[in-house]
């Protein structure tokens, strides 16, 4: 089971290190991970993909409830939720292809942020599997180099992590 | 108050009450020790070697219930102070460890006695910090104290940097009265619905049983204890570290449980349909094989800690508060509802305990020509009694023989490595003890290997002028490897033989302590008298035992409550369901 658990926690030096510590001491999943700063530059927000059974998935929340650091959280899967992840990606755009790359970035609502003679680097946000959908389309030849941020995560509706 | 940051160390400790620190001093806290130099309320203990530090803090925590204080130097100082902070953390032991740092500048740059202790330590502190401020020690000790002690109890090590402690950068000094943490709030009392619903299940039960662990030593929760077994008649066991948190004496009470658990206890494990689990954690050596454990009972499950709960087996009642206050609410509850267990079943299920209890699954094999571990341990027993008594242990055969055959009628009485199984943990935790008590008598039991481990601090025992008896039940091998390997390597005793032991007496003497060697079953009782009225003095007895005795009732790891094997003594071995 795939669960998207957001984390709000103390800003402190180390604070990233003991939910990283926790996950490998403990022998859990862990398939992406951001953090970042809030507005309130004391706290910052985490949001974890991490997989496992409903036991596992159990102790993974008491675990990080558990880290002195960690002021709240929330399985944003247990309700309807809003996930979005940004890739940035750069391929090979010559000759035939480039009006081909250029149409399929509009129809992903990709945008093309920096051009080169023979080369696009596009943006893209999305839900994961929009992203893996664009990087399936587009091919392995085409590729040259992707970077993605991992999954945000926010609840829909009135509920919220603060 | 202007201090520097030293001052503000020692300022602290002294406003959270400390007594004692157990410490070793080096480069990177030196400023520490100055101001330490320079003042006479709290007692620094210069240990031999840091992991004894660590350990004696913790023995002391244990005894008293305390927080414990250890103080290291960076580098060496903190890596030989990991072990402790582990034992403490996996027994819960409220404890903090102030550690040097190298000074802020050089952080990162592998400068001399250098290591990321924060990184280090991460696994198996309940927190820790680095200080990089001057202006942030006193609210850091503070939060330090505060977690340490409070909900789940467990260990905090506060690392700060040499430059943070300079005697010229003074600041101004208020200790915070009290502290709140937005991301830290202990739970302390039960929710009540649950507690109801607990009861419920408690006054139906045909066959109860009631399971507490260390939660209800370091709870203070004992006497509420015995007042909810004495309200419901319902059988008592208890785990290694819950020995104490009820009276072992009691008719209630069936002994402790799991691997080298009583044939009783472990029995109503297996046959219970319902189990009242107190502070206690579901350890691996207490339960055995998971898919055997407790195969017919509805499980209520009281923790201060609510990630124990369901971490191994899932509970059908939940309750998370602090054991005492969940106890306390409790007995109320059934006051006040008038509620009344089933006699009659009852009555049925202690019949059935006490046919187990026949079986007498304790009893070894008698001698008058060596001297039995288990007979050492009784006749430790018989002799201290009455005395205001503390055991600490080391980790091994000797252990569980002390676990079996010394019975704790009262908690913080029994001071063991649980979790870590920490070899090298008695005599420095005796030592933490003995600081605490000075009129109390406090006791090592320990094997030949165990006792190695610390040895050094025969020497720091002699500086504190520390009367401990060290009670060695030397049976020349690592007796709980070699018992494996006996069970399970067909007798290949590979590397558990203890070779080139020393003269335990000289040893002793050497460091200004009385040596004492029993080897006649016969002269035990005698010997025993002689030490312990040698009132201050250390006394090192090398007592030789039985180098064959096996540890029995066992349970094989892997193996459900109900296949234990017992002493060949016994019987043939017994298969029992």
């Amino acid at each position: 089971m795939q669960r998207i658990i957001a984390v709000l926690l103390e800003n402190e030096s180390g604070a990233l290190s003991r939910v990283a510590n926790l996950f490998t001491a403990r022998g859990y999943n862990i398939e992406s991970l951001t953090v970042a700063p809030t507005e309130d530059p004391s706290l910052s927000r985490m949001t974890i993909v991490t997989r496992g059974d409903e036991n596992v998935l159990e102790q993974i929340t008491k675990q990080l409830n558990k880290l002195i650091d960690v002021v709240k959280l929330m399985d944003l899967t247990e309700g309807p939720h809003i996930e979005r992840e940004l890739m940035m990606i750069k391929v090979r755009a010559d000759g035939g292809v480039r009006e081909e790359v250029k149409r399929m970035s509009d129809i992903f609502r990709g945008r093309i942020i920096d051009v080169a003679a023979n080369q696009y680097t596009i943006e893209m946000t999305g839900g994961s599997q929009k992203l893996d959908a664009f990087i399936q389309v587009l091919g392995e030849e085409c590729i040259i180099e992707t970077v993605r941020s991992g999954v945000m995560g926010i609840a829909r509706g009135n509920k919220h992590l603060v | 108050m202007e201090l520097s940051g030293a001052e503000i160390v020692v300022q602290a400790l002294k406003d959270e009450g400390v007594e004692y620190v157990w410490g070793y001093p080096g480069g990177a806290v030196l400023h520490i020790y100055d101001a330490l130099f320079k003042q006479e309320a709290i007692q620094h203990i210069l240990v031999r070697h840091e992991q004894a530090a660590t350990h004696a803090a913790d023995g002391y925590a244990r005894a008293t219930g305390k927080v414990g204080v250890a103080l290291v130097t960076s580098g060496p100082g903190a890596t030989n102070a990991v072990t402790g902070i582990a034992t403490a953390f996996m027994d819960s032991i409220p404890m903090v460890v102030v550690s040097g740092q190298v000074p802020t500048p050089v952080i990162g740059s592998d400068a001399f006695q250098e290591v990321d202790t924060v990184g280090i330590t991460r696994p198996c502190v309940k927190h820790n910090f680095l200080v990089k401020r001057v202006q942030d020690i006193a609210m850091t000790m503070k939060k330090a104290f505060y977690i340490a002690a409070s909900g789940r109890p467990g260990p905090v090590v506060v690392d700060i940097p040499k430059d943070v402690t300079d005697p010229d950068i003074k600041v101004s000094y208020v200790y915070p009265a009290t502290i709140q943490m937005r991301s830290y709030m202990p739970v302390e009392r039960g929710h009540s619905g649950q507690i109801r619903k607990a009861v419920d299940f408690m006054m139906q039960a045909k066959r109860p049983v009631i399971y507490t662990g260390g939660g209800v030593v370091l709870g203070d929760a004992s006497e509420n204890l015995y007042k909810l077994a004495q309200v419901t008649g319902f059988p008592v066991t208890n785990t290694l570290m819950g020995l104490g948190g009820y009276p072992a004496t009691d008719q209630l009470f069936l002994g402790m449980l799991g691997m080298h658990g009583t044939y009783e206890a472990n029995m109503a494990m297996h046959e219970t349909d319902v189990l009242i689990a107190i502070g206690a954690r579901f350890d691996d050596r207490v339960t055995g094989k998971i898919a055997h454990f407790c195969p017919h009972a509805k499980i209520i499950h009281i923790d201060v800690d609510p990630a124990s709960i369901s971490k191994t087996v899932r509970v059908d009642v939940p309750i998370v508060g602090q054991v005492n206050n969940v106890l306390e609410d409790m007995l109320r509850l059934i006051e006040e509802m008038q509620r009344k267990p089933d006699v009659k079943a009852l009555s049925d299920w202690w019949a059935r305990i006490e046919g187990w209890r026949s079986v007498n699954c304790l009893s070894y094999l008698p001698s008058d020509q060596v001297i039995k571990p288990q007979k050492a341990v009784d006749a430790l027993y018989q002799v201290t009694r009455e005395m205001d008594f503390y055991l600490t242990s080391d980790v091994g055969q000797h252990q569980m023989f002390a676990a079996q055959f010394y019975p704790f009628d009262k908690p913080r009485r029994w001071i063991n490595s649980g979790g870590l199984g920490t070899m090298g943990f008695g005599l420095p935790a005796a030592m933490g003890v003995q600081q605490a008590f000075p009129e109390a008598t406090v006791a090592c039991v320990t094997g030949e290997a165990s006792i190695q481990m610390c040895i050094q601090e025969l020497a720091t025992c002699k500086q504190y002028d520390l009367p401990l008896k060290i009670i060695l039940l030397n049976n020349g091998y690592m007796g709980m490897v070699r018992q494996w390997q006996e069970f399970f390597y067909d007798g290949r005793y590979s590397h558990s033989y203890v070779d080139a032991l020393p003269d335990f007496i000289k040893l002793s003497e050497s460091f200004g302590h009385v040596g004492m060697q029993v080897t006649n079953p016969a002269d035990l009782e005698a010997a025993y008298r002689e030490a312990f009225g040698m009132r201050d003095r250390l006394v090192f007895m090398d007592i030789v035992v039985d180098p064959e005795e096996n540890v029995y009732p066992m349970i094989e790891a892997g193996k459900g409550h109900h296949e234990m094997h017992m002493s060949p003594y016994l019987s043939s071995e017994r298969e029992l369901a």
